[in-house]
């Protein structure tokens, strides 16, 4: 049985608590063996399991915010080592500088142990820090125009020679601060959502932690979106939403629960494509099978998409994301009304 | 095709709908605090006339404004969210909706209208910031999509006209991926080689900046807009400090290269027409 991960969340805290007491117990057998005791051990043991069951099956959307950016998690550069080889990072957008927040490069993908076949691709992913200088360093995974224009340089130089290009999602969102402001954050991202529609090769995008709003579909344009099943994505961070249109920063479950921000929300809404399931706890409680599901799923996406004509391809996109969106169109009876074809 | 077409030459919007102060014979500037006379201000096109503040002007009046002889066919006036996710903050959406639409009489923050611009056919669509706040939902980016549609496919040149504090959150990410709908459908304008003239009024912001708003081939913006993506309270809190004076103003962008031009309301159609002039040469021969 694997043990509850070191920083366990908050929502986790019965299963830890009931874990030590089986330790405990079991400890004790290990002195005095007794029938009761084997007896008392089986009985919480199978509490353990229900309720192991009853948390990680019925997990709350706020639940899966947090499993999205608990520490642990694999970010994009440990997605990338465990199924591509030989990954060459490639710094820089050629016009400011590199950033850290995204990393962008050509590897080897490794389809080959997924049924499929292994072949270079370009990746670029937004990228998180583990402890604290790394965080800093990594500013939190919040890229700068630089991130986004370097991405699009390696997207470029992908459809040039021809390569698929896969994009990892995980970051609370663009940098708010002046020089990303002065440098053109929003045309960093306009840019690459109006070339990555017409970037003539496939494009998987795969939401693997925090999918916030403009800051992560600014590498999220293409023609198959996967999402980890504890993943979120949206257009605005539960604790913003709370701030802004409940004016307090209390609300940020209600605004998690109403943005509908989960893999199985978004997939009936045509936003998504495919779940990528993710091992009971989330990601970090089993990261190997986390990145054989996910290198597996990435596998079938890429499948799907060779031989495409570029031009097939591109309509197919297009139509893709001109699909999204729900609304009905209601008779102005005081209107002359021609009908649509 | 579109889904209903009013051919009326031009929509009379009572001023008193236009702006958002009480009603009265006079207005008192949000700018300079100087106090003007209703009547006068929309002589001017609902700029100050002592500071040259620039009031919200709706879609409609932006429409009249631009035209030719105020002649213009409207799309597009009918199209209504269906609250996806039915959401709920202090308000349930649709109450919100229903709000919106009884204080503006639209049905969403965009329409789309059909006209001439110095005797150019064209495609404007434009936003209305009463509208809540000129979000970004579902309606806005079909609204947007249709208009660009409309001009790649009659081969028109395009001018949006953008007023938004950003994506709609009640929509979740169906309002963050419009700016991906309305992007992929600017790409197919751009390859036909039709131009695009991009607006930018006070505010653009958010999600709405980081898609069309900053895709034109030309870039125009009123004076003193506020332009950005993330909004001055959030960057003050990155910050830990005061923002430079002008900053995210029409000015600033110029200033940083983001912007063309800064053209007053009174200009506006004759700079847009004489850049189609320049645009279009060999077509209109």
């Amino acid at each position: 049985m694997a043990k509850t991960q070191n920083q366990p969340l908050e929502f986790e805290r019965p299963l830890l608590e009931l874990e030590a007491k089986l330790e405990e117990m079991r400890a004790l057998r290990g002195d005095e063996p007794s029938a009761d005791l084997n007896e008392a051990i089986g009985k919480l043991e199978s509490r353990f399991h229900e309720l192991r069951q009853s948390i990680y099956k019925n997990l709350t959307r706020w639940q899966r915010v947090q499993i999205a950016r608990h520490p642990m998690r694999p970010y994009s550069l440990d997605h990338i080592s465990a199924w591509t080889d030989g990954f060459q990072e490639l710094h820089g957008d050629r016009l400011f500088g590199d950033d850290p927040a995204m990393v962008a490069g050509l590897t080897t993908f490794k389809g080959g142990r997924y049924g499929y076949k292994d072949r270079t691709v370009a990746i670029v992913g937004q990228q998180k820090g583990r402890d604290t200088k790394m965080r800093k360093y990594r500013r939190f995974g919040m890229s700068n125009p630089e991130g986004y224009r370097k991405a699009l340089r390696v997207m470029r130089m992908a459809a040039k020679f021809g390569k698929p290009v896969i994009c990892l999602l995980d970051t609370p969102g663009a940098f708010p601060g002046l020089e990303a402001e002065e440098r053109g954050q929003a045309e960093a991202i306009a840019r690459n959502l109006f070339e990555m529609a017409r970037l003539p090769v496939p494009i998987v995008v795969v939401v693997i932690g925090e999918g916030a709003s403009g800051g992560a579909l600014g590498i999220g344009v293409g023609d198959r979106i996967l999402m980890m099943e504890n993943a979120w994505y949206s257009v605005i961070s539960p604790e913003s939403c709370s701030s802004i249109l409940w004016r307090s920063w209390d609300y940020k479950e209600e605004a998690a629960r109403g943005l509908k921000l989960t893999a199985p929300d978004l997939q009936p809404l045509g936003i998504i494509d495919d779940i990528i399931a993710e091992p009971l706890g989330g990601a970090h409680h089993d990261p190997e099978s986390a990145f054989s599901a996910t290198g597996k799923a990435v596998a079938k996406a890429l499948a799907e998409l060779d031989g495409i004509a570029p031009d097939v391809l591109l309509e197919q996109r297009l139509q893709k994301f001109d699909a999204m969106g729900v609304f009905e169109s209601v008779d102005t009876p005081e209107e002359d009304v021609v009908s649509g074809s | 095709m579109a889904w209903f077409r009013r051919t009326k030459a031009g929509i009379n919007t009572e001023l008193n709908d236009q702006i958002d102060v009480p009603k009265g014979h006079w207005i008192k500037c949000k700018e300079c605090a100087s106090t003007v006379n209703r009547r006068e201000l929309q002589r001017n096109l609902l700029v100050c006339s002592e500071c040259g503040y620039h009031f919200p002007m709706s879609g409609m009046e932006y429409y009249r404004l631009l035209f030719d002889d105020a002649e213009f066919e409207v799309f597009d006036t009918n199209l209504v969210s269906q609250d996806p996710l039915e959401f709920t903050d202090r308000k349930p959406y649709p109450k919100r909706l229903a709000e919106a639409h009884r204080k503006t009489g639209l049905t969403d923050a965009a329409t789309g209208a059909m006209g001439k611009i110095g005797g150019h056919p064209t495609s404007i669509t434009a936003m209305d910031f009463k509208f809540i706040g000129g979000s970004m939902g579902s309606v806005v980016g079909e609204v947007i999509s249709r208009a660009i549609k409309r001009a790649y496919t009659q081969e028109t040149p395009l001018v949006i006209i953008t007023q938004s504090g950003g994506a709609r959150m009640m929509e979740g990410a169906l309002s963050l991926m419009q700016l991906a709908k309305t992007s992929a459908h600017l790409t197919r304008l751009h390859d036909k080689g039709l131009p695009l003239i991009v607006v930018l009024a006070n505010p653009t912001t958010g999600g709405v900046t980081a898609s069309y708003a900053m895709l034109g081939d030309i870039h125009l913006a009123e004076p003193g807009a506020l332009i950005g993506f993330a909004g001055p309270r959030v960057i003050r809190e990155t910050m830990g400090q005061d923002l430079p004076e002008g900053f995210q103003r029409s000015e600033f962008l110029k200033e940083k290269g983001f912007v063309d031009q800064i053209v007053s309301r009174a200009e506006m159609k004759s700079r847009i027409s004489q850049l189609l002039d320049l645009l279009l040469e060999p077509a209109a021969g």
